[in-house]
């Protein structure tokens, strides 16, 4: 289909893409799709898919509005960008909301189908902007893509006009397929398989899509064609993922390499449900996934699989997360494992459920009655969820502890090219169960481990070592209930320095700072690491030296975070919350570090970051 | 080697009040554990907070007292996790009917392999002395100086509500009684909830003198499967059901007196049963109300992961990473 007519093609180096429409356009789909048909052709990625939380909030209105970001380059990426080269428009409503995204010169593609004046009226236009010269800054392409999706699918059988109509966001796939020199070949293949039982339909949809790579190839509005090259990636394997794909996957293999059976307790929630389903769909790998009642019933049973000898998992969001912390309390006293997961997304109380922030760093260090100390791992970008999740149920299960792992809706939803580790790299985090007394004839439970201060991890169904475990302070080594004073300081104190000692089990905190001369650090945790990075290359090809740490675990820190932060002028902390981990490095490290912060539900822009670091080093 | 309650014990102290209803009910438990016939190392108590939660404390079993409310919840996970062992969740009223309401009923319509105790003393004894959900309409407490203004639960018309397939009552002081129920509970696949009426001396004493003193047995009414229901101190009393549904008292020797079906399909009868009460109809049923067969939540969990394995073959993790599209660079 690439033969015919030829046009000129135009070398890029990278370009973002967004698609956006009302929520039923299938915008997410058409952005899905596209993603698949460049990642096939070797440029590097990265998505953000931003849609609100309402399933089918009134159609042609303004909070409607659902958008796919996608970013592809000729070389490696960190974000799926601040803002679009190209903005594909469904309706007005998708106009409005987005235009303001999109610099002066973009390419702009419409629906002008989709231009009439109830939809007009209902996103606020007073004037058709197709027609009063408001768009001229732009390069618009006015495509009446309904219509030509229609006519196109003329003839088809068993498809009704409103199914033909739907398929409008494949003709616009079609098109920007064509445009930028994708093969629509793989979106066939998937289109085929999903409708596979309404072949009808299956074929209505190929239709568009071949129609749209068509209408590309022989309409006079494109005068050229645009290629961007494979980007250089480390050889390899790879496929694309999503964070929340990845910290599923994590966590099967996890339980792979701790040779436990994996047990997730969940309550459906926005945007962690995508991980109980996903996990659901793993029962040969003898996953069990129990959809509980709450979210507390859902930790709940996590620790008691756990108690059992199972790798128990929790997975929620802040307002689920903020339910749980009574069992984590419990988990805490009783030292066993359990991971949970918080998939960040802004808050507080219900907040904005699909959007993404950092606000609940401190909830998950501090959140609990008493002194509970809790190890806290963060994922930075979607596929470094798979290391993330293995690596928290690496020290829960060491450890036996409760662990949280931070991933938000930024990671969870967005995806980039994950490549594909061989089983044999990963580590193996198998750990052992008491099977004889362990003093004399008698068992004690709470007799530590002289290195790491963990319990001995005794599963019911060991003979000889029935032993009682509970939410009571307990004597040191017998478990026995105790209200001795001196006692519950020991113990207070043991459970912290069990928790502080994980410092010598991971790494140092790495700083990059290719030319080694910088005075500003910037630090960063979690899902800010690819706005980070690429504002710092930014600031780097401005001329100026500028460093970047970025934390994975946040509890504790790594054992040279002073020092590095120290090593410094000026520490600038971006975080999308209002100074969480800054609080932290002032407490903790007496540094005088700024903050740079965000929540506006979005992830930080690159630019806005660098424009930070260019502030405070003209300080 | 052949065990003993004295196995079953614990070198702890037992630390209820003198004359608490407890110190019965871990007795009738631990001389009744032996006959089971399950290993000590196969048995597990987990509980939540509350005197009664102390239990798993003095059983000589592995065991977990955790946190209010949430025992069947954790439990759950153990028995779906675990269908070799013996689950048993010892909670209160305040535990299983307040805080832990909701995974009281979601455990029993599951019907997840555990046997949930119930010590019903209606009050709050830990706390000392508040008002609790079975405690009655007007219950003068230290919360509650006027009187409670909470209509109470009955916890068998819930537990059958919530779809439980088995429903007993038993009384802290009757031990025959009560081990012949928990002997029941045990040998049910599936949930098994017991309502066990339990004396508290020092704040709600004698809440339940009509039965546990109730030496001629004029207030108990014995449930035996396939027995007519009567009662009364020469077993003169009887019950009939109406044609409504609804329960009346009868004299044993007129027509129509209800024949005893614990394992009958609907559970109609049986919450008919569990609405007769002392205040009602001026008699206590006790024993087994309901005992049916459904399938079981750990039983249905086990059977999807042999289905899926036997479908797609044991997980290979290497396959799974690389499932979906994949493309490689040289």
């Amino acid at each position: 289909m690439t033969e015919g007519l030829a046009k000129p093609v135009e070398q890029l180096s990278q370009v973002i893409v967004r698609f956006a429409g009302d929520s039923g356009d299938g915008m997410q789909l058409t952005g899905t799709q596209f993603t698949s048909e460049t990642a096939l052709l070797g440029n590097d990625i990265s998505t953000f898919p931003d849609f609100p939380a309402e399933i089918r909030a009134p159609a042609g209105s303004l909070p409607g509005v659902s958008g796919f970001q996608v970013h592809f380059a000729d070389f490696d990426i960190l974000t799926p960008g601040d803002a679009p080269n190209v903005l594909v428009a469904m309706n007005p409503a998708a106009l409005k909301t987005n235009i303001k995204d999109l610099p002066k010169g973009g390419t702009l593609i419409v629906n002008s189908d989709a231009f009439n004046d109830r939809n007009l009226q209902k996103a606020g236009y007073a004037a058709n902007p197709l027609e009063d010269g408001s768009l001229d800054e732009y390069q618009l392409h006015s495509v009446p893509l309904t219509t030509l999706t229609v006519g196109a699918l003329k003839g088809i059988e068993g498809v009704t006009p409103r199914e033909a109509e739907r398929s409008k966001n494949m003709f616009a796939l079609g098109l920007m397929s064509w445009l930028y020199g994708r093969s629509i070949e793989p979106t066939i293949e998937f289109l085929e398989s999903k409708f596979a039982k309404r072949p009808e339909i299956a074929a209505a949809n190929v239709k568009a899509l071949q129609a749209g790579y068509a209408f590309g190839e022989t309409t006079e509005t494109f005068a050229v064609t645009y290629e961007v090259k494979p980007a250089k990636l480390q050889p390899g394997t790879y496929r694309n993922i999503t964070g929340n794909q990845a910290l599923s996957l994590g966590l099967v293999a996890a339980s792979k390499l701790a040779k436990l059976p994996l047990f997730l307790g969940a309550y459906p929630i926005t945007p962690a449900s995508a991980i109980l389903e996903e996990l659901a769909g793993y029962k040969h790998f003898g996953v069990r996934t129990f959809q509980a009642e709450d979210e507390i019933a859902a930790a709940g049973a996590a620790v008691g699989a756990s108690f059992g000898g199972s790798l128990g998992v929790t997975t929620s969001a802040g307002p689920g997360v903020v339910l749980k912390a009574e069992t984590v309390g419990l988990a805490i006293m009783l030292e066993l494992p359990l991971v949970i997961c918080d998939i960040q997304r802004a808050g507080p109380a219900t907040g904005m459920p699909t959007k993404p922030e950092q606000g609940d760093l401190l909830m998950v260090l501090f959140g609990r009655n008493s002194e509970s100390p809790v190890p806290v791992v963060a994922a930075r970008s979607p596929s470094d969820c798979f290391d993330a999740a293995i690596e928290a149920c690496r020290i829960a299960l060491k450890y036996r502890t409760p662990v949280y792992l931070l991933s938000d809706a930024y990671l969870a939803n967005g995806s980039e090219p994950w490549l594909l580790p061989s089983v044999d790299s990963l580590p193996d985090i198998s750990t052992t169960f008491v099977t004889k007394p362990n003093d004399g004839e008698s068992f004690l439970p709470y007799l530590r481990d002289e290195q790491t201060l963990a319990r001995p991890w005794a599963l019911p169904g060991t003979p000889g070592l029935e032993h009682r475990i509970g939410g009571l302070e307990k004597a040191d080594r017998t478990g026995n209930v105790s209200y001795d004073p001196d006692n519950h300081d020991l113990m207070t104190r043991l459970r912290a320095q069990k928790v502080a000692g994980i410092v010598a089990d991971i790494p140092e905190l790495e700083v990059d700072d290719p030319s080694g001369d910088a005075r500003i650090l910037v630090l960063g945790w979690g899902g800010t690491y690819g706005p980070i990075a690429a504002a710092c290359r930014r600031v780097r090809s401005d001329g100026r030296a500028v460093a970047h740490a970025h934390l994975r675990h946040l509890n504790p820190f790594p054992r040279n975070t002073g020092d590095v932060l120290r090593r410094y002028d000026r520490v600038l902390v971006p975080e999308m919350n209002l100074g969480q981990l800054l609080k932290l490095v002032r407490a903790e490290f007496l540094v005088d570090a700024v903050g740079y912060n965000r929540v506006r539900g979005l992830p930080l822009r690159a630019a806005e970051v660098a424009e930070a670091i260019h502030a405070l080093a003209a300080q | 080697m052949t065990l003993t309650a004295k196995d079953f014990r614990t070198d702890q102290e037992v630390r209820w009040c003198p004359g608490c209803g407890d110190y019965a009910i871990l007795a009738a438990m631990q001389s009744f554990m032996p006959e089971l016939g399950i290993e000590r190392e196969n048995t597990v108590f987990i509980s939540g907070i509350g005197c009664a939660a102390r239990f798993p404390y003095y059983m000589n079993t592995y065991g977990m007292h955790s946190i209010h409310g949430r025992a069947p919840a954790i439990a759950t996970g153990l028995a779906t996790t675990r269908p070799d062992l013996s689950v048993w969740v010892v909670t209160g009223d305040g535990d299983a009917l307040s805080i832990g309401g909701n995974h009281l009923i979601h455990a029993l319509r599951r019907n997840v392999n555990l046997k949930i105790l119930l010590f019903n003393n209606r009050i709050y004894g830990l706390t000392k002395g508040q008002y609790s959900p079975t405690s009655e309409l007007g219950k003068v407490t230290k919360s509650t100086p006027m009187g409670s203004l909470d209509w109470p639960f009955n916890p068998l018309s819930l537990a059958i509500g919530a779809e439980a397939t088995f429903v007993a009552r038993a009384i802290d002081t009757d031990k025959a009684g009560t081990s012949e129920v928990l002997r029941a509970a045990a040998q049910h696949r599936g949930s098994a909830f017991v309502e066990i009426f339990q004396n508290c001396p020092i704040f709600n004493d004698d809440a339940f003198a009509f039965v546990r003193d109730d030496k001629e047995g004029v207030n108990r009414i014995p449930l035996r499967d396939g027995e007519p229901i009567t009662w009364g101190a020469g077993g003169e009393k009887a019950l009939r059901q109406r044609s409504d549904g609804s329960i009346e008292v009868c004299s044993a020797d007129e027509d129509g007196v209800l024949v005893h079906d614990a394992s009958h399909e609907g559970a109609a009868l049986a919450f008919a049963l569990s609405r007769v009460t002392q205040d009602s109809l001026g008699g206590t049923p006790v024993g087994v109300f309901r005992n049916v067969e459904r399938p079981v939540y750990d039983d249905l969990m086990a059977e999807q992961l042999a289905t899926a394995t036997a479908k797609r073959g044991e997980g290979d993790l290497d396959a799974l990473l690389h499932s979906g599209e994949t493309w490689t660079i040289a």
